[in-house]
């Protein structure tokens, strides 16, 4: 499994729905996919899955918005 | 001169402003005249002596010093001691403010806005802490972000690296037109919902009521709607104002409010009702706690975590309101809907009983109106009295 692979099942298992694979520009804030109570889920699994430190005020609802979004963001923090 | 109550204060503004947006047209940088403009503003709403200037001098003082003390400190190491430290000592005048007048001695600790000006001093202690501000921070740059006085007296509370974004951007000729547009739109809207809709609910429907009930129940909820509205227009046209003043000096301050009367359920409430500050309470209150949570494993129970983080969050924000019991009642009010709403939602998930579609998402907004309104009726402090 790429990398890319990897952040989708992590954001798939958070978000409790698979869509997030196939609708990679979705909002999934907008979409109702996430609160913030599933975000630091999400924050949580990235560092114990991908071994990334995510701040959580690093995580801004405006640029982390989608599955792609999150991809580009945590390759920089990678 | 409490800012935006009089139109003497507007056209002073108008007066001061004027060169800001030549500079602004002609895509000048607007800094430097800014600084000029903001001495000028702030002296003209703390000379009146009951604004607590010297109060607000020290406090300025005590959380630059904290805030540079902890940047330096931060470069080297990180106790997590040190960071809790930091932060009481930051929000400490703020809890001063609000014990002293319950000892019955002069609040000498309280000044104008010192709630909203507290919040925007922990934050930077709070992103130095996850590593989000590394360089040291200039006095000029400390002092502007937390002294910005469109937004001194009630917010929106901003946050400081966006803050610094637009402060140093040096907007062309037409993004600066598109910002005073929007700027002066955004002010004279706030006259429309302060001075006119805001006022007229007050005077002509809420002092009026003893004559237009019939009844005390009748005056109690005529009273809910009517608070509810006023509070919703009063502090939305003051909003419209502090971020339209914002636009005209080329900051774009968060907004406060996004249709909040239409929302769906409680939690959709608080992402559309002073949103600076449930997003800020949600960021740095509820995320750290329900963190903190998961990563010590301390509590496994996902809905006990979500739930206990909810009562930390709606407490604090009530007390943050100030200690009387309305406040506190009211902060407990929101807990308890914001709990019971969790377990609905996460019942729903599993068996999907509340059905979907237009009629629905009516209903939802009815109930959610009532639910809110409540709320303001308990916030507005008449119930106790």
């Amino acid at each position: 499994m790429d990398f890319k692979e990897k952040v989708l099942q992590v954001i798939a298992e958070v978000c409790e729905d698979d869509v997030v694979k196939e609708e990679q520009d979705l909002d999934i804030f907008e979409a109702g996919l996430l609160d913030s109570f599933a975000t630091v889920e999400l924050i949580v699994q990235f560092e114990e899955q991908l071994g990334i430190n995510v701040p959580i005020t690093e995580f801004d609802r405006d640029t982390w918005n989608t599955p792609n979004a999150i991809i580009d963001r945590l390759n920089e923090l990678k | 001169m409490t800012p935006y109550s009089s139109f003497l204060f507007f056209i002073i503004l108008a007066i001061l402003l004027l060169p800001t947006m030549i500079l602004g047209i002609m895509g000048k940088h607007l800094r430097y005249y800014n600084v000029f403009v903001s001495i000028a503003v702030l002296a003209l709403i703390f000379s009146g002596g009951d604004e607590g200037f010297y109060s607000l001098v020290i406090f300025t003082v005590l959380q630059l010093v904290l805030i540079k003390g902890y940047i330096s400190y931060r470069q080297k190491k990180n106790s997590s001691l040190v960071f809790y430290l930091m932060s009481f000592l930051s929000i400490l005048p703020l809890i001063l403010s609000k014990i002293l007048p319950f000892l019955a001695v002069d609040n000498w600790a309280s000044f104008l806005g010192i709630s909203y000006l507290t919040f925007r001093a922990v934050q930077i202690i709070i992103e130095t802490r996850d590593g989000l501000i590394k360089q040291q921070l200039s006095i000029y740059q400390l002092v502007n972000f937390m002294l910005f006085y469109p937004t001194i007296s009630s917010g929106p509370i901003d946050r400081f690296r966006r803050f610094q974004k637009d402060e140093e951007k040096r907007w062309t000729p037409e993004e600066y037109k598109e910002l005073l547009y929007k700027g002066i739109n955004k002010i004279f809207l706030g006259f429309l919902y302060k001075f006119i809709i805001g006022y007229a609910i007050n005077t002509y429907f809420i002092m009026d009521l003893d004559h237009i009930a019939d009844g005390r129940f009748s005056y109690h909820l005529l009273y809910m709607y009517s608070y509810s509205l006023y509070l919703f227009f009063d502090f939305a046209g003051y909003t419209l104002f502090a971020v339209g003043v914002s636009y005209i000096m080329g900051i774009r301050s968060p907004e406060n409010f996004n249709m909040p009367f239409i929302s769906r359920n409680i939690k959709d409430f608080w992402n559309r009702w002073h949103m600076s500050l449930s997003f800020w309470f949600r960021d740095y209150v509820f995320m750290r706690f329900v963190f903190l949570m998961k990563k010590k494993k301390w509590i496994q129970n996902k809905m006990l975590v979500s739930n206990l983080g909810y009562v930390l969050l709606f407490l604090l924000m009530g007390v943050w309101h100030g200690l009387a019991i309305q406040y506190i009642v009211y902060g407990a009010y929101h807990a308890l809907m914001m709990t019971a709403f969790n377990y609905f939602e996460t019942w729903n998930k599993k068996h999907k009983r509340w059905p979907t579609g237009k009629i629905m998402t009516i209903v939802s907004i009815v109930i959610t109106f009532h639910v809110v309104c409540f709320g303001f009726y308990l916030f507005s402090g008449r119930p106790f009295q």
